[in-house]
């Protein structure tokens, strides 16, 4: 198709050449886009669509949806495993969002400055290079290696903790429901750090080194200097970061489908994991639905926040320029 | 100035703090080359005494793990260039086109971007199953090469939209037409940019779950993530055949960061950043 069109369009390209220029028509490109859409309708509208529609109805996956008008989502508003779901999304954001912005500010700003200034930007980088090891792996295989890290009996944790004289400290990681979740979360903690880390150190370099150089003339201690200057000037990547991670966090599905299973007793429920159940296991295609379109509404009001944050500090930092 | 009493301390914190982010690979490695006997008498923190490949070459054969590299490869090299090619037209049309109501195709694309999967996943499993495509590779290549170029349409439609608007006056008053400035102009001088996309889907779509879990069924057709993931939910494993999954699910990825590395790094910037 690519080959033949261009083929033609060379040939035209040649017949036009050195005769005056053709008035452009801006909308001709519009051609351009065709394919995108057309791919976008089928494969993102559409299902949205129709995900949306069977959220109305109460439908078993076979024959024809029932309406139900909003008996489904006045059911949502009853079920206690819905509302802890919710609940348990706020603790991921927590670990995705939350943790790992505070630890990955002050990682990066140690690193680009201490590490960088003193021992030199390879170090620094090699260092930043084990932060981010966990972003490229798999969440299947993350959630192996945890899974057997943090195993009852013969688990490395457990083992680690007898080997250094705190046995009573030993825990059933994963399978206590008191603890499960916050053991959840530090592994989120371990998969997320290396994203807010490597774009923040890309930001600190924007940072006119100045300023620094000013403060310390002044006496500003290292505290000073982070809270000062690098916090207001790396604004604009803090924004992207909460918001990408906490958008990231109620997507939550892997991580929990291979450590817990939502488990155990639902203490680590969350919205993504129980749309799914909801759909394959119960095949309440409607209600899972349901679920699906409150988080969705939930993601795209956030994403909104998050790019109107965006634009808006944007819009302030040219108002200072001008 | 810093003393170096006072430099080091910070140092060997960092340090410790990438040690223990490193440590679960290296007690999978450790535990991944020991038998079966040696790990029950010494335990998960013992150095191995040997090399002992015969657990990962078990694993291997049982989970046909060659095959399930190949669809990984296949999948996600497809998704990787189908969804830099539809990218590409759709932020030639916005960026440098700039078609009427750009910003609200932008603002599509981006929300796309954000759409959680589990709102699309039942009915794109009805569809492909009355399409014919259910547990095909094919359907799971679709998907995400729409998906991918979400994110890819609006990277690239701001990049385009700094594009030097002279170096493409010059071409179209050299006769060129749209097709030809777009293959021969824009697309080579978008090289870095397209590099990196090209990196981040393969990447990203290597490490999808939840739609490669619920589109691919048979044992033929999986991906590593989607193979890795089953195993570990059924609770069938033994320490030495998980910690031989987790290795092998563990290598493909550090070989991707140690050779995308700076690309990875670069990209992230680029992308969080408008």
């Amino acid at each position: 198709m690519t080959v033949t069109a261009e083929r033609e369009a060379r040939a035209v390209g040649k017949h036009h050449h050195g005769s005056p220029r053709r008035p452009r028509t801006r909308d001709s490109y519009a051609l351009f886009l065709l394919p995108g859409v057309l791919a976008f309708l089928l494969v993102i509208v559409v299902p949205f669509a129709m995900n949306t529609g069977v959220s109305f109805t109460d439908w078993q996956g076979v024959g024809t949806p029932d309406w139900s008008g909003l008996a489904n989502y006045r059911e949502l508003l009853d079920d206690s495993e819905f509302w802890a779901s919710f609940r348990h999304s706020l603790f991921m954001v927590v670990a995705m969002a939350a943790v790992p912005t505070v630890i990955g500010l002050v990682l990066a700003a140690a690193l680009f400055d201490f590490v960088g200034k003193h021992f030199g930007s390879r170090t620094a980088a090699v260092l930043r290079a084990c932060f981010y090891l966990p972003q490229v792996l798999p969440i299947a295989v993350a959630g192996i290696v945890w899974s057997w890290i943090l195993a009852p009996d013969n688990g490395s944790l457990n083992e680690l903790l007898q080997a250094v004289g705190l046995g009573s400290w030993q825990q059933d990681w994963l399978g206590d429901p008191d603890i499960a979740l916050y053991s959840v979360m530090g592994v989120m903690v371990w998969v997320q750090i290396g994203f807010p880390l490597v774009v923040f150190m890309a930001g600190l370099q924007r940072v006119d080194p100045q300023l620094y150089e000013a403060a310390e003339l002044d006496g500003a201690g290292w505290w000073r200097r982070f809270w000062h200057i690098t916090l207001p000037q790396i604004r604009p990547e803090i924004h992207v970061v909460l918001t990408w991670c906490t958008i990231a966090a109620l997507k939550v599905f892997g991580a929990v489908y291979v450590l817990t299973k939502g488990g155990p007793g639902g203490a680590t429920n969350v919205p993504s994991y129980f749309s799914f159940t909801t759909f394959f296991e119960k095949t309440q295609v409607g209600y899972g639905a349901a679920i699906s379109t409150v988080l969705t509404v939930i993601i795209l009001l956030l994403a909104l926040v998050g790019l109107r944050l965006q634009t808006r500090a944007e819009d302030a930092e040219e108002g200072l320029r001008t | 100035m810093t003393t170096a009493v006072r430099r080091y301390p910070v140092l060997v914190a960092l340090v410790i703090a990438a040690l223990f982010m490193v440590l679960p690979f290296l007690i999978v490695t450790m535990n991944a080359v020991k038998s079966p006997a040696e790990y029950s008498a010494n335990g998960p923190l013992s150095l191995p005494d040997g090399l002992y490949l015969d657990g990962l070459k078990d694993f291997w054969e049982r989970v046909d793990f060659g095959q399930k590299l190949l669809n990984s490869v296949l999948v996600s090299g497809a998704v990787a260039a189908l969804a830099v090619v539809l990218s590409v037209l759709n932020a030639y049309a916005i960026g440098i086109g700039r078609i009427k109501g750009r910003t609200w195709v932008l603002a599509f694309f981006v929300l796309a971007n954000v759409l959680p999967q589990e709102a699309l996943v039942y009915p794109i499993y009805y569809l492909s199953k009355e399409a014919g495509l259910y547990d095909t590779r094919l359907s799971v290549i679709i998907v995400f090469t729409v998906i991918q170029a979400a994110f890819g349409t609006y990277l690239l439609s701001a990049v385009l939209g700094q594009f030097p608007r002279e170096i493409i006056e010059a071409a179209r008053i050299d006769g060129a037409n749209k097709w030809q400035v777009l293959w021969r102009i824009v697309v080579p001088v978008s090289r870095p940019t397209i590099g990196v996309l090209l990196v981040f889907f393969f990447i990203w779509t290597w490490n999808e779950f939840l739609l490669p879990l619920v589109m691919l069924i048979s044992n033929d057709n999986q991906t590593v993530s989607v193979a890795l993931g089953v195993l570990q939910g059924q609770r069938l494993m033994d320490a030495t055949m998980t910690n031989a999954a987790a290795l092998l699910g563990v290598l493909p990825a550090i070989v991707f960061f140690l050779v995308f590395q700076r690309t990875l790094t670069r990209g992230i910037a680029v992308g969080a950043v408008k």
